[in-house]
Parts: structure tokens; sequence; C-alpha cells
């Protein structure tokens, strides 16, 4: 198959330009086939590993046995049809199934050389090493400022110039010059990507390792997505991505490595994105990337 | 083939229009019964401050309406009432706003689903059984360490607080629940603790609601009758802010003990004493109304937008 058949398929960015197959660069997004898996995977070291890690729902299996060792400063994107599992991975990264009363765990989730189900692990202090963004932008009902403030207050962090912090997590942001003069309004008055890419910066913040984002595009429009996707790209700089999405370009083009989720919870490939989206092992990888299935 | 018949029915026209008028007028009655209270109390007040003059009503300290010298200052009631309404709200406010995030943040679904009808059917209890309870069981039991009277506006008020518990409790939590779960996650993402999701995003979130409680519980403690009745006592007397705590440890009267005590007298005919009644019912409704106002106008206010 080519690049171009899969951009025939769905995909958030492209279907409101009415170009069935984008000429690159157009929307400012890299070329999906010219992705720059390679130039950080030098460094590569694994920061988060599951071993045999399975969810439940009460009776339910929401994930199976699934082994996957994740590198650290790279974009890893999970993608898979509707409730294969895959936000219940993310999910179970900083233990946010914790708050699920039905859930249970098996198996193990290593960060960082730990096991975060280990009895001494208080998933509080865990999740300020792991910030997440999520599909609908959530800003608190508060100004700008303290919403990206927030998280430095809660963990303590609002010491020195708290100020500053803000300002320099809204610039990685990429959300600085469009809101400086505002910072003290509210911010749902925000658009929608910037709402979004408002939590990024209060997830950045308190300065994690890990940024979880789950399907943090979905309820974006294309010019919104395409902001995102490039702030993504220059987070996977300091750290480490981890991104859910049902938009398999959006995983083409921004991840440099890919791990595909299938029906029942199971981790059935994970590899190189371009090895993913060019020559998958599996045939039910390939059936699910060209539409035959999912 | 024939058309389908879609003309009028008569009876289907007329039954329609029955039903409609009917509701109206049940929609109708609520209204007109308002209308009528308060013209039948302002027009009884009018008689009365046609003797007394306004002026000594509102400004009045002395309430005495049936005994030489008769004075009818409303001073006292009005501050008997503020000690109740003061003492329940220490009552109710914390501990029906604490119960509240209980029941929307801590319990678990079971627990909550037992806990929050057991809550309400403290709001169902006939007050006059809380006015006896304060009568036969809190005041002696506060009498054993505290000098109180056998009427005091300590145990009354407790009681009315315990009262309106509930009604603190079960509006704050409908307002807490309503805050969007994604809300909470941004928080737990963020590394919050419960404590911090509950106070930090949880409650200013539902500050509207909850302010909403708070208004709508102290009128209900304002407007109490039974318990302050039975248990406060019906010793009209003014604030006096130099000693607060004897003011509890006694007995006191509010506006509605002193509307029972002359609504059930052996008041005879259409006297001062019989129309300051209607005068302290007024007030009683302006207070009440500006309440409610008040409420509205914060509650508006402070609406959080959360989408």
């Amino acid at each position: 198959m080519t690049m171009s058949d899969e951009q025939l398929l769905s995909s958030d960015t492209e279907s409101s330009d009415d170009q069935p197959a984008p000429t690159p660069g157009t929307d400012g997004l890299t070329d999906s086939t010219d992705i720059d898996t390679g130039e950080r995977s030098a460094t590569e070291r694994t920061l988060l590993e599951a071993r045999d890690l399975s969810v439940y729902y009460g009776k339910e299996q929401a994930l199976d046995s699934v082994d996957i060792e994740i590198p650290e400063k790279q974009v890893t994107a999970v993608i898979g049809p509707s409730g294969c599992g895959k936000s219940t991975f993310l999910r179970s990264i900083n233990r946010m199934n914790d708050l699920v009363d039905a859930a249970h765990v098996d198996g193990e989730l290593v960060f960082d050389g730990k096991n975060v189900y280990d009895d001494d692990v208080d998933p509080v202090a865990l999740r300020r090493k792991i910030g997440m963004v999520f599909q609908k932008p959530n800003p608190f009902p508060k100004s700008i400022r303290d919403n990206v403030a927030y998280g430095l207050r809660v963990q303590g962090k609002d010491d020195g110039d708290v100020d500053e912090k803000v300002h320099t997590a809204l610039e990685r942001a990429a959300l600085l010059d469009e809101v400086e003069a505002q910072l003290d309004s509210s911010g749902l008055d925000l658009s929608g990507g910037q709402q979004q890419r408002l939590c990024i910066a209060r997830a950045i913040a308190p300065d994690p390792d890990v940024i979880l984002m789950d399907e943090p595009a979905s309820a974006l429009d294309p010019v919104a997505t395409s902001k995102i996707e490039d702030l993504i790209e220059e987070l996977a700089e300091e750290y480490t991505v981890v991104i859910v999405t049902h938009n398999m370009q959006q995983a083409a083009r921004i991840s440099d490595k890919t791990a595909v989720f299938l029906t029942g919870g199971e981790l059935v490939e994970f590899d190189d994105t371009d090895k993913i989206f060019e020559n998958p092992e599996h045939d039910r990888v390939e059936d699910y990337i060209t539409g035959k299935f999912g | 083939m024939s058309q389908p018949d879609f003309s009028h029915d008569g009876i289907r026209t007329a039954r329609g229009k029955a039903f409609r008028y009917l509701f109206m007028l049940c929609a109708l009655l609520s209204i007109l019964t308002t209308v009528a209270i308060i013209l039948t109390l302002l027009v009884d007040a009018v008689d009365f401050f046609a003797e007394i003059s306004l002026v000594e009503f509102l400004t009045g300290t002395r309430w005495s309406p049936t005994n030489e010298p008769v004075a009818f200052g409303v001073l006292p009631l009005i501050s008997g009432t503020l000690v109740i309404t003061v003492g329940s709200a220490l009552v109710a406010l914390p501990i029906g706003l604490l119960t509240a995030i209980y029941l929307s943040e801590y319990a678990s679904e079971r627990r909550r689903a037992y806990l929050k009808p057991a809550l309400e059917v403290l709001a169902g209890v006939p007050t006059v059984v809380y006015g006896y309870f304060a009568l036969v069981y809190v005041t002696p039991a506060l009498d054993t360490f505290l000098p109180l009277s056998t009427f005091n506006a300590l145990s009354a008020s407790i009681m009315v607080g315990i009262m309106i518990i509930p009604m603190v409790s079960s509006i704050s939590e409908d307002a807490m629940s309503a805050v969007p779960d994604s809300l909470r996650q941004a928080s737990y993402g963020l590394g919050a603790t419960k404590f911090t999701v509950s106070t930090s995003v949880v409650v200013p979130a539902a500050v509207s609601g909850i302010f909403s409680s708070f208004i709508l519980a102290l009128s209900r403690a304002i407007g109490e009758t039974m318990i302050v009745a039975i248990a406060a006592g019906q010793t009209p007397r003014l604030v006096d802010v130099t000693d607060p705590a004897g003011l509890f440890l006694n007995s006191i009267q509010t506006m509605t003990a002193a509307m029972v005590q002359i609504g059930t007298g052996d008041i005879v005919g259409q006297g001062e004493a019989y129309k300051s009644l209607f005068a302290v019912g007024l007030t009683l409704f302006v207070i009440t109304f500006a309440m409610n106002l008040v409420s509205e106008l914060v509650a508006s206010r402070y609406r959080e937008e959360y989408r």
C-alpha cells in the first residue's frame, strides 16, 4: 500500500479542506512519508515497561497481558479500534484506573525501574511525574494563570517565581503569544484548540517526565489539530510522550513508535512507526491500517 | 382509494382545551394563594400601623403585646430569630457542607445509595419531634455542664441546625455531583490528593449551588416555629452583644414563637395585640423574601460555567 491510500482514510486534519491527498506541507504538517523516526532514537532508553499487564473492569478484561517497552524522549503512539483497550493502557501508566472502583490490575508497569503497582507506591506521587492531557479540553473554571499554576501549587512547586514558570509553560505549549495579555481571564473563554494547549501547558508546568495524551486532538478542528501535532513533536525533545489516537495519519505523522491494540485489549504489534505503516508483521495489523477492519 | 381523514375531531379538541385549563388553574392556585396571603398580611399590618407607628415598631426595644405596659418593639423578636439563625448556621453549614463533600467525593457508590436517603429522612421528621427532643434530651444533657435555663436558645438552635443539615448537604451534594468528572480527572492527573481535588476544584466549581443551599437552609431556620416555640421559650430579649453566651444560655423569643403565642393566647377581639401578629408576620416575610432575592442574585453572579 502507499501512503496516499492511507490519507484517503478518515482523518481529522484533512477532512475539511476537500483534498483527498493533500500535498506535503500545505497545512504546515510534516509529510507522513517523511517522519523523523530515527532522529531521536539514538539515545533510546526504556522509560516505561509493561510486563504481562492485564486490566479488568469487574469481570470484563480490558487489557490482556501487555508487554511493551516505551523509549524515553520519543513519541509513542497507541492506536487501535474503539474498545481495544488503548485508553485503558494509557490510564494504567499513571494509575488513573485506580479511580474506577471496579478496576483491577495484574502484572507490572515499570516506570524508571520501579513497578508502579508495588504496594509502597502512592499514585499521587506517581502522577506528579506523569502529566496527562485528556480527550476533551478540560481547563478549570479559573483564570489562565491559575490553570497553569494549579499543578505547581498542588505539588508544592510554587515556591519560586510562579509567574515565570507559568510563562515558560505557556511558551512551551505555544500559547503564550495568544494569551499573554489576558492571563487573568477565564481559561474557559479560550477556543477549543487554545484550551487544549492550555491543558498541555498545565500538564508540563510542574515539569513531569512523561506526558500521556488521550486523543488530545479528537475534539479539535484541523488547524488546531495541526498546532497540537507540531507541539507534540517539540515536546518529545524533553519529555517522553505517549499518545492514544484513533487517527492513524496522526500516529504516522507524529510518532516514532507505534503500538497497535486490537479487540480484547491485546497488543498485537509494537515497532517503529515506519515499519508499522509500511510493512507490518501481522496481517491483522495491516488489515486494520488499510481500513479493512476496525 | 379514499383520502385519509385528517379533519378536526370536536370532542378531542374540547378535551384538549379542558385539560389545558385544568392544569393552568392548578398552577394559578398556588400563585393566587400566595398573593392572597400577602394581601391579608398587608391589610391587617396597615391596620396595626395606623395605631402603632412603624418607627416605634421597628426601633422599639421592648415586646410586650399583652402585659401592661404594652409595647410593640419588634427588635427583641428579630434578635431572638437572629440568635437561632446564627446558632443553627454554626451547626448546619459546616456539617452539611462536609457531609456533602463526603457523599459526593469520598463515599462509594454503594454507601451513598444508603446514606443520602437516610439523610433525607432526617428532613422528613416532624419539627414538633425535634422540639420535644431538644427540650427533653438536649437541654438536660447540656445542663450537666452549662448553666442552662429550662428553655434556652442553645438547644433550640442546635436542633434547628440538625433539622436543616439535610437541606444543606442534599442541595450542595447535587451541585458537587454536577461538576463534570473531567475536572476531577484533570486535578488527579496533576497529582492532587482527593482532599485537594474536593477543596480546590469541586467546591469552587459548585459554589453557587452551595451558596443557594446555605440561603435556603437559613430561610428555613428563620421561619422555623415548632422547635423554637417548644425549646427556646417565650422571653423577648434584645441581643446583648457584650454577653453573647448569656443569650444562648437563656430563654428567648423568636418572631415565629411570638406569633404562635399571640395566635394561641387568650386575646379577644381585634385589638392591637391581635393585629401585631400580622405586623410580625409581614416583617418575617420581608426578611425571608430579601434573603431569597440575595440568594438569586449571588447565585447567578457566581454561577460557574463549565462544559
